[in-house]
């Protein structure tokens, strides 16, 4: 077929290398700016199928960099699991795309990691990324850390049995930082970062092992640096995750944030300590009576009173906006949702 | 002093003597990074003895969060 005759050309793929990326599965964490630039480029190469999972919906301010997402995934809301596999089979018909609207907890990273060659890290937080790092090394999986801020990016290859563990990289999680506060982020800082993500996804499923790049590479754009250095001595023999006697930790119910901070949006995501899934239309009646504008679509409702608004999703999580802080978000969401 | 930092020579106070004196120096003492030195990958525990000299060559890697 013609459709990938430019990358069979392409001698380290060639024809074989597009066959086996025909069978191949990919789970993607995130569908964010490096979430949206991964799966497209994953899904115009011709991937056999591709998971998302992402907990948020789309917004305006989203649309500068997240390439999948246009003015009216934001209009109405759409969680962006839906709107990125409504976009990508658009894009590609032939690849077969899984949505699901969640925030990942390690039950239901066990579900997820199910038959899959490779993950890759679209996330925007560490404690998510310590948990694909410790399903990745139980399952024998290898992942793909990305991640960006300002103008500035880094990615590494993290191959389970060979390469250091995140865990190894980093002996704690990292707090705070420019992550989410006031940093902002610029598309080609994104797109770099997609690139070196998507050839070491192409590379790994084509299974050409030897040509990972092996190094952990940073850059700033703005400042025209970029650095590669070789970390593979920085694997310990005693590390939880993939040392001599792995325990996990990150799998660990103990190890789960039940509250989050969203990244520099002013958020505060609650998630109910048992999982349950909200009858929205039941929520819009009880809600309608309340000093507020109640909005529905199929996946979620928007509750705004005030300065504050609050967005409940179907699988359980509420988005409580206007605010930092957590305990009055949870006072919020206790006084409506019991 | 003058060291070799991702590529680009940095001129630095000569009152910096250790590495993590100088990622102190440029806020990252906070941060979460990865240092080399004259391509050695340096432990973290070390970082507070390893002495930084005129002309080394470091590669200092930041790990951030967003995406
Ligand atoms: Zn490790």
């Amino acid at each position: 077929m013609d459709r990938y005759s430019r990358q069979t050309l392409f001698a380290p793929i060639g024809k074989e290398g597009q066959q086996k990326l025909r069978e191949k599965h990919v789970l993607m964490i995130g569908a964010g700016a490096l979430g949206t630039g991964n799966a497209e480029a994953l899904v115009r190469a011709g991937v056999g199928k591709l998971t998302i999972a992402d907990r948020d919906y789309v917004e305006w301010s989203n649309l500068q960099r997240q390439q999948l997402y246009s003015e009216e995934d934001a209009e109405n809301r759409i969680p962006k699991a839906i709107a990125a596999k409504t976009r990508l089979s658009l894009i590609n018909s032939q690849v077969e795309i899984e949505a699901h609207v969640l925030d990942i907890t390690p039950q239901e990273m066990e579900q997820l990691v199910n038959n899959v060659d490779l993950i890759i890290d679209a996330t925007d937080n560490f404690d998510t990324r310590l948990m694909i790092n410790d399903i990745a090394q139980k399952h024998n999986i290898p992942w793909i850390y990305g991640a960006c801020v300002s103008s500035y990016g880094i990615s590494y290859t993290i191959v389970p049995g060979d390469t250091p563990c995140l865990n190894c990289l980093l002996e704690t999680v990292p707090l705070g930082g420019a992550t989410c506060d006031t940093a902002g982020i610029i598309s080609p800082a994104v797109q770099m970062v997609v690139a070196y993500q998507t050839v070491e996804a192409l590379k790994i499923l084509v299974e050409d092992w030897s040509s990972l790049r092996r190094k952990l590479v940073s850059f700033d754009l703005w400042v025209n640096q970029q650095t590669a250095i070789d970390i593979s001595k920085a694997k310990k023999e005693d590390c939880l995750s993939c040392g001599k006697n792995p325990t996990y930790p990150f799998l660990s119910y103990e190890n789960q944030t039940k509250t989050a901070i969203l990244c520099g949006r002013d958020t505060v995501q609650i998630r109910p300590s048992v999982s349950q899934t909200r009858n929205l239309d039941q929520l819009e009646k009880m809600l309608s009576g309340q000093n507020g504008t109640v909005e529905k679509n199929p996946y979620l409702l928007s509750f705004t009173t005030g300065e504050q608004r609050l967005v409940i999703f179907k699988d359980g999580r509420v988005l409580v906006h206007g605010t930092k802080d957590i305990t009055e978000a949870k006072t919020l969401y206790h006084r409506y949702l019991g | 002093m003058k060291l070799h930092i991702n590529g680009d020579m940095v001129e630095v106070p000569d009152t910096i003597t250790t590495v993590s004196g100088l990622l102190e120096h440029f806020e990252l003492n906070n941060k979460v990074v990865m240092v080399e030195r004259n391509e050695d990958i340096l432990d973290k525990e070390t970082l507070s003895e390893t002495k930084v000299e005129d002309g080394d060559k470091l590669e200092i890697v930041q790990f951030v969060g967003g995406g």
